[in-house]
């Protein structure tokens, strides 16, 4: 067991961790947060995408041990202080943007890197960004309205697809 | 996964160094190789992550055309290299999606040497130099077959330079579910000759069509081709495509290649 450090949601903590432990189950099983979703374990469904430093990343491929030091923010940091529902987890659920809500964590992670970088992005620019994250119940439509309401955005003209 | 010893160091020195002990395996993005100790395919009794080392990141120009750290994550290529190579960043920023590009690298995909990476075609298409902690590799020398380079025990890639091409383009036909390439064709013009390199379709993994290169050289236009057959044999062949319909992408690919370089 080796001690790691992280700083998860402003706040710093430590776990003795075996190297094996992916940060996924670092998040859920070391620090009781569940919020970051595994789907596939594999690194296709983008259900635990949080950002390392910044970068929206699969924290199932990544070690506990690779990000010691580093910054995690994890969809239990993107509420408001109060509590209340952060801006863009409100647009999804203003616009139906969940179904089951399994892939919700990730996708609102996703889209808070997207708009961190691109605050204005066309449908088709977010549709692209969304390409990792899977969403089993075909959701798409309604996700990515709620993405465009959330950069401020009017969403008449969304194409179904 | 089973377990392993994790060290993380700071230098090239002491990555060669932990690299050197008997069962040690370098980790770059992981985004193959964690996935692969899932299921047990590796089982590594070391892991020498190369992902803290500074000299080993980042874009820059050098003599002999752009330098890229081979640690560097594709995302920093698609920005970082757009001033210099527009090709390969546009390249780079269409690997797997966001998060994968957010960790993934440039030494990783070419130390794995998927048969369908989009790298590969990069490399050999560029008549690129592989740096390594021992030598320098000519791209010609350093794909050797499906997850086959030549880099042996305790070697690992630091940098690769890329000569940059007069003009050159990327077409990838993705494979939906993956994006990985199910055919993909990278050509590069040079003022001594055409290069043109294939991945996703060969058993053998990336390779150049030599074919075409000659018939480029000559004339660099999508019609130069028109009279070039590619064999179906030794093509891939699986569930999303034959090996003949590979073959055909490659022709059509190289075409597209040409007409958007």
């Amino acid at each position: 067991m080796t001690k790691v450090t992280v700083i998860v949601n402003g706040k710093s903590v430590s776990r003795d961790v075996e190297a094996r432990m992916l940060l996924s189950s670092f998040l859920r099983d070391g620090l009781g947060m569940t919020g970051t979703h595994i789907g596939c374990d594999t690194s296709q469904c983008g259900a635990c995408v949080v950002h390392v430093d910044g970068m929206a990343v699969k924290s199932c491929s990544i070690f506990a041990l690779d990000v010691a030091g580093a910054q995690v923010k994890t969809i239990e940091g993107m509420a408001n202080a109060d509590g209340s529902l952060g801006l863009i987890q409100q647009a999804f659920q203003d616009h139906h943007g969940l179904q089951c809500g399994f892939c919700t964590p990730g996708m609102v992670m996703t889209t808070a890197a997207l708009l961190a970088d691109n605050p204005k992005p066309t449908e088709a620019e977010v549709r692209h960004h969304l390409e990792g994250n899977i969403c089993r119940c075909t959701g798409y439509h309604n996700i990515v309205k709620a993405v465009l309401a959330a950069s401020g955005q009017d969403i008449p003209a969304v194409a179904a697809e | 996964m089973y377990n392993f010893d994790f060290v993380k160091p700071g230098n090239i020195a002491d990555a060669a160094k932990a690299l050197a002990t008997d069962g040690a395996q370098a980790l770059s993005g992981g985004q193959t190789l964690v996935p692969t100790m899932k299921q047990r395919l590796a089982s590594p009794s070391v892991l020498v992550s190369l992902t803290g080392i500074p000299e080993m990141k980042g874009v820059c120009m050098a003599d002999d055309g752009v330098s890229i750290g081979a640690a560097t994550i594709h995302q920093t290529v698609a920005t970082d290299a757009a001033k210099y190579y527009p090709a390969l960043a546009k390249l780079a920023g269409g690997i797997g999606d966001p998060a994968v590009r957010n960790r993934g690298t440039l030494g990783g995909s070419l130390a794995n040497n998927d048969p369908s990476a989009c790298y590969p075609s990069a490399v050999l298409g560029s008549g690129a130099t592989v740096h390594t902690n021992k030598r320098k590799i000519k791209a010609d020398d350093y794909f050797q077959g499906m997850f086959t380079t030549a880099l042996k025990d305790g070697e690992f890639i630091t940098s690769v330079t890329f000569p940059v091409p007069q003009r050159a383009a990327y077409v990838k036909f993705d494979q939906p579910a993956s994006r990985f390439a199910l055919t993909a064709v990278f050509v590069a013009k040079y003022a001594d000759g055409v290069r043109v390199a294939v991945t996703g379709a060969a058993e053998n993994g990336v390779f150049r069509w030599t074919e075409a290169e000659a018939a480029l050289t000559a004339n660099f236009a999508a019609s130069a081709i028109a009279n070039l057959t590619v064999p179906s044999k030794g093509m891939i062949s699986d569930l999303h495509g034959t090996s003949a319909y590979r073959a055909n992408l490659v022709k059509v690919l190289t075409g597209r290649a040409v007409t958007a370089a």
